[in-house]
């Protein structure tokens, strides 16, 4: 389509302009806030130039926390998030791809009932049954632990829901050809429907993580012990009381640092996301 | 190499029985075409061969054991599908080396077996592509490589040829006869078309809603059809059939519209009143009805030169020794 309105063009170039202004201002004032020492960006108006303790003020959140409020050093923090937004899609990937698999290719007793109820549960976030999950983990003795973080997050419809209409696409001719050929079930989901899947996968895998990542009332409820808190948390527990009593300078620098890594991922699998929606491998 | 043997194959879903008791022989190194219109059970009947379908009632024997329970890895078959089947994420190389693969064989034998399929079917360079990279018919190439490779006891056909376009399917024809007078193997080939039928069979079972209605040679089959049925389909255009008296009973008549041929008024049999004409260059096919109160029976002709439209009747005459009756009740053939 060949469209020549030069206002039509200004007028939408500047709306976008302005909608990527309100975006990346605040993250703007973010990073520059975690370049400046407290005193600096106590002062009004806040200086909007880079300052020159960004090194220094990296250094302490990475080794050694806040003065104030939580006292865990930042890397260990990025190790836990790391560790829960890691475990978390790759157990629900590896869960559902199992329990779709049975419920698409198998037939046994109840399977649209088991079919149903891994559907209803959809309907229940974590926050809805937070209080019987955290009787269950601490009952278990799973406070303060990797576990605790990551396997009552880890059960998931949607993915089981998604891999399932996936598989149903698949053709039913190449499931027999499987059998033809002599693959028996399992061999048949090893070499045909995972590498049939693996775009699913990491399109899911995307999602997860940053959902995995970006946890804040579960692990806020189940870790105490400081040497356990994600990112997310740690940022919570550095802001202690009044504005002036906090270390804006170094709860801005931990929250670049809890930035990065979602984009990071988003950026680095942008490619097999695309992959997935343009080609259709069928 | 081995004979396939049908005895009173039965297959029901739940209350619903599909295919009524089919018996028939595939002799060894024999290709054998199924055909009849969908859902007459043709593919079902296949597929409880190849061992995707059990079968409810009778036996099926391939070689001497009868394999109504073996799986259909166990049963040495080979089984071209009809969208190929390829598996998408492997290189043409891996889909035709991945049942050799599970059979444990060497690594060498694979590559040789491979390398002999790809060469007899003019995939040598292709070997490293991935299904989608390929053409309809180097895909279909690449099925049948996949069931070559196995050098089994018999091929089985679901309709390979459906998903090609025309001239393609004449062209994949000629190859697979080619393939077959090859190799030799035993084969079971179901299709709906009856060129393909005509075409590749050494003998061909015709079904009808689940029944075997007639097991014989393509040109047995055309030239004395058992049932009104198999007259009807096979054929382009089909016989024609009229109603019509016989020794005081009502029969139907069977003449195939190339048998009809133009005369005089009077000496005609039957004329006919030109509905519509369809020139094909080498002959002429005329379509009309009966004229002269037989209620409008409608009768195709073959013409081999052109015919004047515009006469709006044409009058025939067919060879007695030609036609066929039929019970028009049954639809069964009266034999004379």
């Amino acid at each position: 389509m060949v469209e020549n309105r030069p206002w039509l063009t200004f007028l939408s170039h500047s709306v976008l302009m302005l909608g990527v202004l309100a975006v990346a201002f605040p993250l703007y004032v973010t990073f520059i806030a975690s370049t400046h020492t407290l005193e600096a960006i106590m002062q009004a108006p806040m200086p909007l130039v880079p300052g020159d303790q960004l090194v220094e003020n990296f250094t302490q959140v990475l080794t050694a926390g806040s003065t104030k409020g939580s006292k865990a050093a930042g890397a260990t923090m990025l190790v836990n998030s790391l560790v829960m937004a890691l475990a978390i899609p790759l157990g629900k990937i590896t869960i559902s791809v199992i329990s779709a698999f049975a419920i698409v290719y198998f037939r046994f007793p109840l399977r649209m009932f088991f079919f149903w109820m891994i559907f209803v549960t959809l309907m229940l976030p974590v926050e809805v049954r937070i209080i019987p999950t955290f009787k269950v983990i601490a009952d278990l003795g799973m406070l303060n632990t990797y576990a605790g973080l990551t396997v009552p997050l880890i059960a998931s419809a949607t993915a089981t829901f998604l891999f399932r209409q996936f598989f149903m696409t698949v053709p039913d001719e190449l499931a027999e050809a499987a059998r033809v050929d002599g693959a028996g079930p399992l061999r048949f989901f090893w070499d045909v429907l995972l590498p049939l899947s693996k775009t699913t996968m990491a399109a899911l895998f995307v999602i997860q993580f940053i959902y995995g990542w970006n946890q804040y009332l579960w692990p806020l409820l189940i870790t105490t012990d400081e040497s356990m808190y994600t990112t997310v948390i740690g940022i919570k527990r550095m802001i202690v009381g009044g504005d002036a009593a906090n270390e804006w300078n170094l709860i801005m620098a931990t929250a670049i640092l809890a930035m990065l890594p979602p984009a990071l991922v988003v950026m680095l699998m942008q490619k097999w996301f695309v992959k997935g929606l343009v080609e259709t491998e069928k | 190499m081995a004979e396939i043997s049908f005895r009173n194959v039965r297959k029901s879903y739940g209350e619903l029985e599909v295919v009524h008791g089919v018996s028939a022989e595939v002799a060894d190194g024999e290709f054998v075409v199924i055909v009849g219109p969908s859902g007459c059970g043709k593919s079902t009947l296949l597929r409880m061969v190849a061992g995707l379908e059990t079968i409810t009632g009778g036996e099926i024997s391939i070689g001497d054991r009868v394999v109504n329970l073996l799986e259909p890895k166990d049963r040495d078959i080979a089984m071209v599908f009809q969208n190929y089947a390829l598996y998408p994420h492997m290189s043409v190389y891996d889909n035709m080396a991945y049942g050799l693969r599970i059979r444990g064989l060497a690594r060498s034998d694979i590559d040789a077996r491979v390398r002999r399929a790809a060469e007899i079917l003019e995939l040598g360079g292709f070997l490293e592509r991935k299904p989608r990279e390929l053409s309809g018919g180097q895909r279909q190439r690449v099925a049948m490589g996949r069931a070559i490779v196995r050098e089994p006891a018999a091929f089985l056909f679901d309709e390979p040829l459906s998903n090609l376009d025309a001239k393609l399917r004449v062209q994949m024809r000629a190859e697979l006869q080619a393939l077959h007078r090859r190799l030799g193997t035993t084969s079971l080939f179901v299709t709906h078309d009856q060129v393909e039928a005509m075409t590749l069979a050494h003998r061909m079972i015709v079904m009808n809603a689940g029944r075997a209605e007639q097991i014989g040679s393509p040109l047995d089959v055309y030239a004395n059809p058992a049932t009104t049925f198999v007259a009807g389909f096979i054929g382009s255009p089909p016989m024609n059939l009229i109603p019509s008296e016989r020794g005081g009973r009502p029969v139907l008549l069977g003449v195939r519209p190339e048998h009809l041929e133009p005369c005089a008024e009077s000496e005609a049999m039957m004329t006919v009143d030109i509905d519509l004409l369809e020139p094909l260059g080498s002959d002429t096919l005329v379509y009309g009805h009966l004229a002269g109160g037989r209620d409008g029976t409608r009768v195709a002709v073959r013409l081999h030169e052109s015919v004047d439209a515009r006469t709006g009747h044409l009058a025939v005459r067919y060879d007695p020794a030609k036609a066929h009756f039929f019970d028009p009740q049954g639809g069964q053939r009266i034999v004379s």
